[in-house]
């Protein structure tokens, strides 16, 4: 009989590059940076690694396939290095993969490692790829991931009766509390606070998303050093940080091709959120969670996410939102650190950057200023494709 | 008894003022304000002749069975293949059966009424019961030519069979005389003419005359017998000069719409014939000549079937949904002649794999899905697996046609980073009335005309081009439609 992962891995050492246009870094130079940071904070050396979980999304603007160029970088000594690609679930499922390693028992310690260089394409934007398929490139839209999720907006405006002024002012909400956050970390790609009138008017993307709609794109890298918690209490103390859920959901072709969806919410992210708080042990997610790092990747995102993680009530996220429930001293600080909306979405590193906050968030390692308060349970959400079709994964960590 | 059973046309949505095209480039050839009157049809950037026969082709068979059409014949000189049979990509547009007669006639403006022959022949002779006729032009003029002032874009199709027919062909007559007036060599893009007064005089002048004069003889007619005498020639004096040489009334010399559609080249003279066609009763004698490499003159009674038949949007109405274009650079991009930044992403590698295009040629060309045998749900693209969550059964799957079924947008936006030559790129999600679902683009609209629940039809068009390797790549795209209170 299955039994989950609950409190089988610790997580021994993170690491993080700041995320930004680092026109100065190559992708393994981002690599380095964020093992380096991992494995002083694992306090291990790198031939205790035992195997590797690398993460890479649009490897054509950089490494490349496979896992070589985690292992060539930092001259793993001929350990197992597996690729894994889901979307903008990579970077977490990459921790998966280290995760469930340990778990069974195979490894003691293993690494996760994404990392994302999206700054040498020459514009800006995500990289246009045959993401869908050779048939869906010869005959969908030219979308792009702005106007794919812009649909979720109109969508859920129309679903609710919500005018699309109100419904932009609430959006305008989100990514304030996010630039909030993000001026107060020095690892933020954008770090100024945007007061919401300029969020309201500033230029259209794909309507009714604005530019502040929408996070940023830039190059990135994290890591994590994972580890069975008897591992890890011998080597760091009582109390180490251990894995509650890790869920992933990918859509089935429901959403896009049969008529139960409503366009106005991400079922993955339902579901997921479902088979993550069952693992975790977690029966009102509003009441336990601490605090969360969710896909922002564009507001609409972010506040269907709240009503499919089952924070919100369906079509009521906007009282929330109103009302701080999300900000820093809100119940549920959601994107303490920023968010993607200003740490930009290097694709395979961001859903380990999410881990990074929670954690840190968790060891209290950051100033009074943005530390949030009593976590105990952080949870981090990924969401990579489109509305309609997409992967999902919710993670939960904590003591 | 050969002849017409159905017959449509289709005028892209566009309509560009003639001053608009002055205002623009009048500075380069002062002497257009002589043409610049009127309006005249210009296809939507994702338009072009394959395109807009296809839509004529859809109108015209709208209540007939696909499944009879037994040939296809396809007229234009501004096809986008010159391998890769064009009239191949339509029959596949239009869910054709695989066993059908087709060919692309081209080069001559008087081609659209050679295929109207070939096919009344053909049905003519018993080796076809049914064949559809599409001709179509979206001809070239350089800008600030008399030629842009002129040509306007446009198409029509029939339906040729040997029963039920609304308009018998009762007679023929042909010229063929390589008299060059226009030309275009195989690597030119815009037309090329000889002075306009030797084309009127010893072009028009002559063979329009001749090749009536030639059916009347071999019909044994007095020209006082048709209601309707039909042949294009661009220039207005002209007309006017044949009409009373030819002693006809001008109420009996059909009208060349240049002041809201332009001269369609191939299209022309089956366009106006169409537009006789839509005003005509039983026993109306039509007479319709061609221009261009010589004339093909066409002679059809018009029997008691065409007051029943189904009257649709008509030429009439397509004319009357125009929308000004009035922005000329707009249309000279639409056109390829400007070249325009439409960023990097705009330059992305667009492979068109045609092994498998042609696995998935009824999906793509023909927006074929599948419909699940045991549980009824239709699902775009076909899938082999049900995707109904209640049936998963696999393989109990049936062709299912969604090109003519309408459907409701579920969700939109108006895309300004994706690259466009018409931002912002307008696309959502469509939910299909009696299920299935698509994410398209829409077409032929604004953002403002978008909103969730509106209805919408699907029309086949461009949706690419790949510039290094001159591929016209083909889908199906949503048009709103207005609500019917």
């Amino acid at each position: 009989m299955a039994t989950g992962i609950r409190d089988k891995v610790a997580i021994l050492g993170m690491g993080c590059t700041k995320f930004g246009e680092r026109w100065e870094s190559a992708a393994e130079d981002l690599i380095i940076e964020a093992f380096q940071e991992a494995l002083a904070d694992a306090g291990i050396e790198k031939k205790e690694i035992q195997a590797a979980w690398f993460g890479t999304h649009i490897d054509e603007v950089h490494v490349g396939k496979s896992g070589v160029p985690l292992a060539t970088t930092l001259k793993l000594p001929f350990i197992p290095v597996t690729r894994t690609e889901n979307y903008c679930a990579t970077g977490t499922e990459a921790f998966r993969g280290a995760c469930y390693a340990v778990a069974a028992g195979v490894y003691d310690i293993c690494l996760a490692l994404g990392v994302e260089k999206l700054k040498d394409t020459g514009y800006g934007g995500l990289p246009a790829t045959a993401a869908f398929g050779q048939m869906q490139a010869m005959i969908g839209p030219n979308a792009t991931a702005p106007g794919l999720f812009a649909q979720l907006a109109t969508s859920y405006f129309a679903k609710y009766g919500i005018d699309p002024a109100t419904g932009k002012k609430g959006l305008a909400h989100i990514s304030a509390k996010s630039h909030v956050n993000g001026a107060m970390n020095p690892r933020a790609h954008l770090r100024r606070p945007i007061a919401e009138e300029q969020i309201l008017h500033a230029p259209m993307i794909a309507y009714p998303l604005g530019l502040f709609d929408c996070c940023g794109v830039s190059d990135g890298a994290a890591a994590a050093i994972v580890t069975t918690p008897e591992i890890a209490k011998s080597l760091k103390g009582p109390d180490p940080i251990l894995v509650k859920a890790l869920a992933i959901c990918v859509s089935s072709g429901e959403e896009s091709l049969f008529h139960t969806w409503d366009g106005a919410h991400l079922e993955t992210t339902f579901r997921a959120g479902q088979m993550a708080f069952q693992e975790a042990g977690i029966r009102d997610p509003r009441e336990e969670i601490s605090m969360m790092e969710v896909h922002d990747c564009f507001s609409i995102t972010e506040l269907t996410v709240y009503e499919d993680l089952q924070i919100s009530p369906r079509g009521r996220a906007f009282e929330d939102i109103f009302n701080g429930f999300f900000d820093l001293r809100g119940r549920i600080p959601c994107q303490p650190d920023g968010g993607l909306k200003c740490f930009g979405h290097p694709i395979a590193a961001s859903g380990l950057r999410m881990l990074y906050e929670m954690y840190s968030q968790i060891l209290e390692r950051w100033p009074e200023e943005r530390r949030v308060k009593n976590p105990r349970l952080g949870l981090t959400h990924n969401l990579g494709g489109i509305p309609s079709t997409n992967v999902c994964s919710v993670a939960v960590i904590g003591r | 008894m050969a002849g017409i059973m159905s017959f449509a046309a289709y005028i892209p949505r566009y309509r560009l003022k003639r001053m608009t095209i002055f205002q623009a480039m009048g500075w380069i050839n002062p002497t257009t304000i002589l043409l610049a009157q009127g309006e005249k049809a210009v296809a939507n950037a994702d338009e072009d002749s394959l395109t807009i026969a296809t839509a004529a082709g859809i109108a015209c068979l709208e209540g007939f069975d696909r499944s009879a059409v037994e040939g296809i014949f396809l007229a234009s000189t501004t096809m986008p293949y010159l391998e890769r049979q064009n009239a191949g990509i339509m029959a596949g547009a239009l869910n054709l059966r695989d066993d059908v007669r087709s060919a692309d006639f081209s080069s001559a403006l008087k081609s659209g009424t050679s295929a109207l022959l070939s096919a009344l022949e053909a049905v003519g002779s018993k080796n076809a019961s049914q064949i559809l006729v599409a001709v179509a032009d979206c001809r070239m003029g350089r800008m600030g030519s008399p030629q842009e002032m002129i040509f306007g874009d446009g198409g029509a199709a029939f339906l040729v069979g040997n029963q039920e027919v609304i308009a018998e062909c009762k007679g023929s007559y042909s010229l063929t005389c390589d008299f060059v007036d226009h030309f275009r060599g195989s690597k030119t893009i815009f037309d090329r003419q000889w002075e306009d007064r030797w084309i009127r005089d010893a072009g028009f002048r002559e063979f329009i005359p001749r090749a009536i004069d030639g059916l009347l003889r071999r019909c044994h007619l007095p020209l006082s017998d048709f209601s309707k005498v039909i042949f294009q020639c661009p220039y207005e004096s002209e007309r006017k000069n044949l009409a009373q040489r030819m002693k006809l009334d001008p109420s009996v010399v059909q009208d060349p719409m240049h002041g809201s559609i332009g001269e369609t080249g191939t299209a022309h003279s089956p366009l106006m014939l169409a537009a006789a066609l839509e005003e005509s009763k039983p026993g109306d004698k039509l007479l319709v000549v061609s221009f261009g490499s010589g004339c093909d003159a066409l002679y059809f009674e018009v029997t008691d079937r065409i007051s029943a038949r189904k009257k649709g949007t008509g030429l009439r109405g397509n004319i009357a949904n125009g929308v000004e274009l009035s922005s000329y650079p707009k249309y000279a991009v639409f056109r390829g002649m400007l070249p325009v930044d439409i960023g990097l992403r705009g330059e992305a590698d667009l492979l068109t794999r045609w092994s498998l295009l042609w696995k998935k040629r009824k999906a793509i060309l023909g927006l074929v899905g599948s419909r699940c045998r045991k549980c009824g749900t239709p699902q775009y693209p076909p899938q082999r697996v049900c995707v109904n969550p209640s049936c998963g059964a696999t393989d109990e799957m049936e062709d299912y046609s969604f090109a003519e079924r309408k459907g409701r947008i579920l969700s939109f936006t108006g895309d300004m980073l994706a690259a466009s030559y018409d931002p912002p790129e307008l696309y959502g999600d469509v939910e299909f009335e009696g299920g299935g679902r698509i994410l398209c683009n829409f077409t032929d609209c604004l953002l403002g005309d978008l909103r969730v629940g509106a209805p919408v039809s699907f029309s086949f068009r461009k949706k690419y081009y790949d510039e290094k390797r001159d591929i016209h790549g083909y889908f199906w795209k949503a048009v709103p439609q207005k609500e019917v209170a």
